[in-house]
């Protein structure tokens, strides 16, 4: 017998097709936890209805590829003796609610995905999309995030090695925070989060269970509406970082008996999720009864529902299940024996004796009808009109922005160096030593290029991580992704949507390098502020090299521009500073990037940094900032132009770069950046660089 | 010779220090769990890093009140060495073994930056490795790091040699400019009056070898094992 709980009208959001269809299937009325579950793992946000089909296309496999995508994390093989656990989220919409919070547990999420794995987590990336600074609520949403970032992972113990910023428009109203996350396992010896055992026990185990985050999920799949900052703040969570240290060390003690046969961490859709999905392999009786709560009558739906954080759950023998209690009970942590595995794969709740959600395991999990959504290609390239102004005062401006300054302001909130595994963090990629080998990271992607050719703009995206690899040496491993974008509802997003995954696909085959995770987040809109973001298909990528610090070139070294630039102004920081438009740059050759990283690796040239947001103008300023430079060419081309898979390299011996498309530009030293061009000298003293590059430390730190 | 390393519900810098300790300076050292206390005989106890508590109330201001706690200061009394680093400074500070507080940054945000110290006394168990005025690079990470005190405190600081380190520029000067949390006189190592307790912001392990970036922190460490040889 089913038992009905009368709940408030707030979970039948559940589409009426949906239900009817649920309806036909079972061929009763859903109970109310029914709904609720249907309503939360059918969301977007848990099954990928809307991209499900296009994901598929991706290139996953590999022969280090040990998991795969739909687990919590990837596993990639780094040595004979050490695997990486890898993943990305995003925390966009509760981060716009509540920003330190909404930033705090993003971060949380993905460490215990990472943790699930039985992988001590080592490292994260931030990437952060956000509207331009000079507004008040933007400076607002922005310092809190990073607050909320820092004060999770420095507590937590997990440096941020990495991340991007980005700011735009389009992302006022709804700004995105994505969040990867690293860790290192025995290759032999990683967990997965699927039962393997039926009559095996399931333990929950850390934060008791309380009303918050309730339709968290589900709330993530909506657009964000004008009301939403009061209407929504219940369903967003308070982080405890105290509790998910503890956690992260109890759960590796008792991964390192063996005796934790599957794990998972509880995240969008609470219980029910991780449960259900966990239980998928077989079928699972959870006893809602049974779960320590921090509130009191609370009714299933909402003990099954809630999104309450720095939880886990895991399937261990009966025979284990008081020695992994007694490691929770050493740290301080509370758990609860809530169910088993069983043979049947169907998926019961139980509470107090009565059955008040009993369900055929592959519906829930499986049974979401995909969504077919139109498609509208779109094209938003304007004819380039040169900007006006003298080549120094662009070159300002453009170095001024805040994609390009300087980002101390950002990263001195983050401990980078906990774990003692930094060595290189500042220019293009972050360098962790492990006992084999460097671990290198990148991340970010270029949503301005991306909004005006959402394929070619992705493959360069990836292309781009691919290339701050090779600065470092460094060979990519893998990739992870988010794929975030405004509502599939409007064909020209769904276009977006089908491109980024084409081209993404596409350079990840060029340069064979699997996709083994990612996450979609939709419907990225404000109301408030009349925005769609522009498509930021985010891209993390970890790649395996030697141990080496980035250092700049010293005085005396040469200069060059390797790679082919076919001048490209539109989407570029020129663009965003001048509305100069343009062409975006087209798919760029993936040949330059393995050959400047040869280069690197073999110790032929000196310093090496690729040209992304800023073009030749913010490299300089970051690599060469006393040099002299002289321009052949049309020098608002050469200076500012954003076409992919160039470097500037400082070298010794020219025979180093034979073979390569290349133009020596000039040699490093002297005082200030000095520019020829045409017979003329711009020359940008030290001081003018380092006040545009302070730009964002200057808004910030008031 | 064996050391201690103390975990308290929060520590992260734990395994980093024993890592240190045990393959970097070669000596034997027990991560022991707040709960299990000491239970063996230890010549050096070392609070590191972290957010014992989640730095909830105050950073160190639970820690501080544990029951391994009484023993550490018990180890202190006996003339032992007690090395505080960052959240095992804040302990520290809170359970009295050194007068003054470490508090909320000037700037109130977690900062994470290699900073220079200027080494101020070298007659300590903890310093004899340094020069006098040596001028030494070690990163901080904290948000309550700003070192305050009583007039009188830093008079009989001053008087009695007991500042360690305090933040100075590449070249040594102590200015407003080189002091990134705000803290009284730039001081951001403090001694006990018998000198065998040291407390300070700054993470001497991860200055312990050059591969990340600096070697300097790492006589911090040698310059204990050096004493403790030396009075065994």
């Amino acid at each position: 017998m089913l038992i009905f709980i009368s709940t408030r009208s707030l979970w039948y959001m559940l589409p009426d097709e949906d239900f009817a269809m649920l309806r036909e299937v079972l061929r009763r009325e859903p109970s109310d936890l029914e709904v609720a579950c249907f309503e939360n793992l059918w969301s977007e946000h848990c099954s990928y209805r809307s991209t499900r089909a296009l994901l598929r296309t991706l290139p996953t496999t590999g022969r280090n590829v040990l998991l795969g995508p739909g687990d919590d994390a990837a596993v990639v093989r780094f040595s004979e003796e050490c695997a990486i656990a890898i993943g990305m989220e995003s925390h966009n919409h509760p981060s716009y609610v509540d920003p330190y919070d909404g930033a705090a547990t993003g971060v949380g999420g993905i460490v215990r995905d990472i943790l699930s794995m039985g992988a001590r987590p080592i490292a994260l990336m931030d990437p952060l999309y956000f509207g331009p600074l000079g507004e008040e609520k933007n400076r607002y949403l922005f310092e809190h995030v990073v607050a909320g970032i820092s004060n999770y992972g420095n507590c937590i113990g997990v440096p941020v090695v990495r991340g991007e910023t980005v700011f735009d428009p389009s992302y006022s109203g709804n700004p995105l925070v994505n969040v990867v996350c690293v860790g290192v396992v025995h290759p032999e010896r990683f967990i997965t989060a699927r039962v393997k055992v039926p009559g095996s026990r399931l333990l929950l185990v850390g934060s008791s269970t309380g009303r918050d985050g309730l339709g968290g999920a589900s709330f993530a799949s909506r657009d964000l509406s004008e009301d939403s900052e009061a209407a929504d703040r219940p369903s967003v969570q308070i982080g405890d970082p105290y509790t998910e240290k503890l956690i992260i060390e109890a759960v590796l003690e008792m991964a390192a008996t063996g005796s934790v046969l599957s794990c998972r961490d509880l995240g969008a859709a609470g219980l029910a999720g991780a449960s259900s999905e966990m239980a998928s392999t077989f079928g699972a009786v959870i006893h809602a009864d049974r779960i320590h709560l921090r509130e009191e009558a609370m009714n299933p739906v909402e003990i099954m529902l809630a999104e309450s954080q720095e939880r886990m759950l895991l399937e261990v023998a009966p025979g284990d299940v008081l020695r992994m209690g007694a490691i929770a009970e050493k740290y301080e942590l509370q758990w609860s024996d809530i169910g088993e595995v069983i043979e049947e794969s169907r998926y019961v709740v139980m509470f107090h004796g009565e059955v008040v959600c009993d369900l055929p395991m592959d519906l829930l999990v499986d049974g979401a009808p995909p969504c077919a959504w139109e498609r509208k290609p779109y094209s938003a390239e304007k004819p380039f009109a040169r900007p006006a102004g003298s080549l120094k005062d662009l070159a300002l401006r453009v170095l001024s922005h805040h994609d390009v300054a300087r980002s101390d302001w950002i990263y001195e909130q983050y401990d980078k160096d906990v774990q003692l595994r930094t060595v290189s963090f500042i220019n293009d990629a972050a360098v962790l030593r492990l006992k084999d080998g460097a671990l290198v990271f990148s991340c970010g992607c270029n949503p301005r290029h991306i909004y005006l050719r959402p394929y070619e703009g992705t493959a360069n995206s990836v292309l781009e991580n691919a290339a701050n690899l090779a600065c470092l040496g460094a060979e990519p491993l893998c990739i992870v992704n988010c794929l975030n974008f405004a509502s599939p509802v409007h064909p020209e997003i769904y276009w977006q949507v089908e491109q980024s995954v084409l081209g993404l696909g596409d350079m990840a085959r060029t340069l064979d390098v699997p996709v083994v995770g990612g996450n979609v987040s939709l419907y990225n809109e404000s109301d408030e502020y009349g925005t769609q973001i522009k498509p930021t298909p985010t891209i993390g990528m970890a790649g395996k090299g030697r141990v080496v610090k980035w250092v700049p070139p010293p005085d005396g070294c040469n200069l060059a521009v390797v790679g082919a630039d076919t001048p490209s102004f539109g989407g570029s920081v020129l663009d965003a500073v001048t509305g100069c438009g343009g062409a975006a740059p087209p798919v760029a050759d993936a040949g330059t990037v393995s050959a400047v990283r040869d280069l690197v690796r073999e110790g032929r040239i000196v310093t090496a940094t690729d040209l992304s947001h800023g073009g030749l103008c913010a490299a300089l300023a970051k690599m060469a900032p006393a040099a002299r430079i002289e321009l052949g060419g049309d020098p608002v081309a050469d200076l500012f132009s954003e076409s992919y898979g160039r470097f500037l390299v400082a070298y010794r011996d020219e025979s180093a770069l034979r073979g390569l498309e290349y133009r020596v530009i000039g040699e490093t030293g002297g005082a200030d950046l000095r520019i020829g061009c045409s017979g003329r000298e711009v020359r940008i003293t030290g001081k003018e660089l380092d006040a545009a590059l302070s730009s964002l430390t200057a808004v910030m730190r008031y | 010779m064996r050391f201690a390393v103390v975990q308290f519900g929060g520590s992260n810098c734990d395994l980093d220090t024993q890592y240190v300790l045990q393959e970097v300076c070669g000596i034997d050292t027990d991560l022991v769990w707040h709960r299990d206390g000491l239970k063996r005989h230890y010549d050096a106890v070392i609070m590191p890093g972290g957010f014992s508590y989640g730095d909830y109330l105050r950073a160190g201001a639970i820690a501080a009140r544990t029951p391994v706690m009484a023993e550490i200061c018990r180890h202190a009394t006996q003339g032992k060495l007690v090395l505080g680093i960052c959240n095992g400074a804040q302990t520290g500070s809170e359970a009295g073994l050194v007068p003054g507080t470490f508090t909320i940054n000037a700037y109130p945000k977690f900062i994470s930056r290699e900073v220079h110290l200027r080494v101020e006394n070298t007659s300590s168990p903890f310093t004899s490795h340094y020069r006098k005025d040596e001028v030494i690079q070690v990163p901080i990470a904290h948000k309550e790091g700003r070192y305050i005190a009583g007039d009188a405190v830093i008079r009989r600081l001053n008087q009695e040699n007991r500042v360690a380190f305090r933040f100075c520029d590449r070249d040594g000067t102590i200015s407003e400019a080189a002091n990134p949390n705000g803290s009284i006189e730039n001081i951001t190592g403090v001694l006990s009056k018998e000198g065998n307790v040291l407390l300070m912001m700054p993470h001497p392990e991860r200055a312990s070898e050059k591969v990340l970036g600096s070697e300097d922190g790492r006589r911090i460490f040698d310059s204990m094992i050096a004493h403790i040889e030396e009075h065994a």
